[in-house]
């Protein structure tokens, strides 16, 4: 029996803007009169660590998306969509951004990152939607990288149980009005893309 | 009216509905934004917030206010309890008369702590009151009642939420916030607030007493929820464990009895009333079984038949953190149903970097345990501390990390038991100023010849940035003194003191060479600001660049390990992260590493 309407997992790496990307979601998701329940990454793991958030759309319960559950995984990090896959449904949607960010283990040659059809393959045994883009490029076509997760925002509307004016309407709310005009800009081309 | 709130935030708010007029705390994951954003509305409710000193001084601040008439509240993560230990168990013997709330935050799982030691422990051993909330909501209502049930028993109450309550986010009910009303005033009482022998004896026996009162005020709360069913199997949950077992038996479509408990000491009557009627229960909550033992206990006088199953029969794990899917699982093998596998992508997974934290580029940490490190060399003992800094454990400088303040005592200790190398610990300014204070005088007294390093980045930057007694600022942002950490440092009796700038590496070396073969007790400061914090405030220098034709690929840069300098298999490349802190130019042998000239 199904105890939430949607669960989303939204990933990427400290700073990335996971957890506003969440709040947007959760928000907008409470006033269209769902209950809301997230749980989000603070603390020690922020530093360039590898964050997850959970938001749970239509459900009572726990804050977290159990593992296996999520009907939507939205990464901004490729490597963190792969390391958070488990938690995707089987009919669940993937929506990643290309972008890598090298973690330290990289960078200072004690691993390797791995190409993106390593990466893409997986999610697609899982799932058969894995929606694949750069969106950090598109931020920065739209004004600033820093809008790379309402690139991710705007693709992810669609699949959301949830008006897009809302949204946009929560985004609006969330960030600085100096800001509102490229992140407009930054939903409309995730939205599109 | 709902909002969307944090835990943390819900608790805060809980506060202002429930009057109180003081509130401490020392930040601490999962706990900081409770006292953070309690901070923001201090003025506009005329409440006194304040960041402590420390965990024992917060608390012991609150006791002083709610012994004068004001409800108060006292906030820290859960090691923070221990901290504070020394106030806590005497004021469960005084009592109090205002209500007095400690909000003791757990971390199951240890998701940004040295332990997962269990809050509930403590309530039961100081004989207080300890509520479990389930979600923020609960958090919220608990906070309120809690004052009122710390008046009613005239002791201290704690509420125990867990990181996946207090930084949850859910639907929250606000309520209002009203002008308070109390008459503060400190009633002298010598035999209630003078614990001499002769007072203490007699309050032990009052709190004993108190404990059947405690019981029945828990008793009835709206928080342990019995739903009887005719099945020969039940379930009684703590917390957010009793979230779990609901999601887990509509996915399972079993209606069995369920006791949820959210109070401890838990709800004996209504414990009996389930065993009276089940012939196998299964008992769940996270870490320690408090619940467990309870129940044990009802059972021996009401059901001895009883089948208990939990974590003494080793079926629930006593460590760790729950969710759904464990919690699901535990019922199934009960039930005799199939428990869920999750398809686990190994053999996918093991191409993936590891992603630890890791200090932020040009954090100035680095910097200095750099010069650390070639000064005393790496044979040297690094004692360390609590801190953002503890994430350069990569770096073979962080040789300890115990608990806030123990890297200059646990040195002290390493040098007294034996050790005849160079001891060179690290501390950062907030931990300094928490519980390192009295470290750094014992080893002066003591004379323990080893060095001192603070990072002092002047802020609490681990747990988000709260300012403390060295900023110059107070938790509402008001100004201050700032005070000197030179000045302390020399009057606790260090023989030599000196402050470096991390970035000027050459300097800094040499100062902690001078360190290394001083005959005394050295302590050096590293002061940089924290390079988060310094972007936040305007401060932006320009960035680095690699010379392609001039590196070598030695990889000098490289293993200096700042997260924007990357190796392309030939030469170092610095990448868009760069902050500008220009060490990594100081370290480069070819002088390959330039400004960028723009």
């Amino acid at each position: 029996m199904k105890t939430s309407a949607c669960d989303i997992i939204v990933v990427g790496v400290g700073g990335q803007g996971v957890i506003l990307l969440s709040h947007v979601i959760g928000k907008s998701a409470l006033k269209a009169g769902y209950s809301v329940r997230g749980a989000e990454t603070h603390g020690m793991a922020q530093r360039g660590g590898s964050v997850i958030s959970h938001i749970r759309i239509g459900c009572e319960y726990g804050p977290m998306v159990p593992l296996g559950g999520a009907d939507i995984l939205v990464a901004l990090e490729p490597a963190e969509a792969l390391r958070h896959a488990h938690y995707l449904f089987k009919d669940g949607v993937a929506l990643v951004n290309t972008h890598p960010i090298l973690p330290v283990t990289v960078t200072t040659g004690r691993a390797t990152y791995p190409p993106l059809e390593d990466i893409r393959a997986p999610l697609q045994r899982i799932s058969k939607t894995v929606k694949m883009l750069n969106a950090t490029e598109l931020a920065i076509e739209a004004g600033t990288p820093q809008a790379m997760n309402v690139v991710m925002l705007g693709l992810l509307a669609p699949y959301l149980p949830l008006k897009e004016e809302l949204l946009v309407e929560t985004l609006a709310e969330s960030i600085k009005p100096k800001y509102l005009a490229v992140n407009k800009r930054a939903f409309e081309f995730g939205k599109r893309a | 009216m709902k909002e969307y709130l944090l835990g943390n935030v819900a608790i805060a708010r809980a506060l202002f509905e429930a009057g109180a007029g003081v509130i401490t705390g020392y930040p601490g994951t999962p706990s900081s934004e409770i006292v953070e954003t309690a901070a923001q509305f201090a003025k506009r409710y005329n409440v006194h917030v304040e960041w402590s000193v420390n965990e024992k001084v917060a608390v012991e601040v609150a006791s002083g206010a709610a012994w004068t008439g004001t409800r108060a509240a006292a906030v820290m993560k859960h090691v923070g309890l221990n901290v504070a230990a020394d106030p806590f168990m005497t004021l469960a013997y005084t009592g109090v008369k205002a209500g007095l709330v400690l909000i003791v935050a757990d971390d199951p799982y240890c998701h940004s702590s040295q332990n997962e030691q269990d809050t509930r422990r403590y309530a039961q051993f100081a004989g207080v009151p300890c509520l479990d909330p389930a979600n923020p909501q609960e958090a919220k209502d608990m906070c309120q009642f809690a004052f009122e049930l710390s008046e009613a028993l005239e002791l201290p109450v704690i509420v125990r939420p867990t990181t996946r309550v207090s930084h949850a986010r859910s639907d929250v009910l606000l309520g209002s916030i009203e002008e308070r009303a109390e008459k503060p005033e400190f009633v002298k009482n010598p035999a209630q607030w003078v614990m001499l022998p002769v007072h203490a004896r007699p309050r032990h026996t009052e709190l004993l007493k108190k404990q059947a009162a405690v019981a029945d005020a828990l008793n009835d709360t709206p928080w342990n929820r019995l739903t009887l069913r005719e099945s020969e199997i039940g379930i009684i949950a703590s917390g957010i464990s009793g979230l779990y077992v609901e999601e887990a038996l509509k996915q399972l479509d079993a209606d069995i009895s369920l006791l949820r408990v959210g109070t401890f000491p838990p709800p004996v009557a209504l414990i009996a009333t389930m065993l009276k009627t089940v012939k196998t229960v299964l008992v769940i909550e996270e870490l320690e079984p408090v619940l467990e033992e309870h129940v044990e206990r009802v059972a021996l006088t009401c059901n001895p038949a009883v089948k208990i199953i939990g974590k003494t029969s080793g079926q629930l794990p006593r460590e760790g953190e729950f969710d759904l899917l464990l919690v699901r699982n535990a019922i199934a093998r009960v039930l005799n149903r199939p428990s869920t596998d999750v398809q686990i992508l190994k053999a996918a997974t093991e191409i993936l970097p590891p992603r630890p934290p890791a200090l932020c580029p040009g954090c100035s940490h680095r910097a200095t345990y750099y010069a650390m490190r070639k000064a005393f060399g790496k044979d040297a003992i690094f004692p360390s501390d609590i801190g953002c800094y503890t994430l350069a454990v990569g770096m073979g400088t962080v040789d300890t990390c115990l608990c806030m303040g123990a890297s200059i005592t646990q040195a002290t200790g390493i040098r007294f038991g034996g050790e005849q190398r160079p001891i060179c610990c690290s501390i950062g300014d907030s931990t300094f100023l928490h519980a390192g204070l009295p470290g750094l005088l014992n080893a002066a007294y003591n004379k323990a010849r080893i060095t001192v390093a603070i990072l002092d980045n002047s802020t609490t930057a681990m747990t988000g940035h709260q300012p403390h007694p060295g900023t110059g600022a107070m938790a509402t942002g008001e100004e201050t003194k700032a005070v000197s950490l030179e000045a302390i440092a020399k009057a606790l009796g260090a023989d030599l003191v000196e402050t470096v700038n991390p970035l000027e590496l050459d300097a800094t070396i040499e100062t902690f060479s001078r360190a290394r073969d001083f005959e005394g007790l050295a302590v050096i400061i590293a002061k940089q600001a924290c390079v988060t914090n310094a972007r936040r405030a305007g401060v932006r220098r320009k960035p680095f660049r690699v010379n392609a034709e001039l590196c070598t690929g030695c990889k000098k840069c490289v293993e200096f390990g700042c997260p924007a300098i990357e190796f392309d298999g030939e030469h170092a490349r610095i990448n868009a992260l760069c902050s500008g802190c220009g060490v990594c130019a100081q370290i480069c042998p070819s002088d390959a590493i330039e400004e960028v000239i723009t």
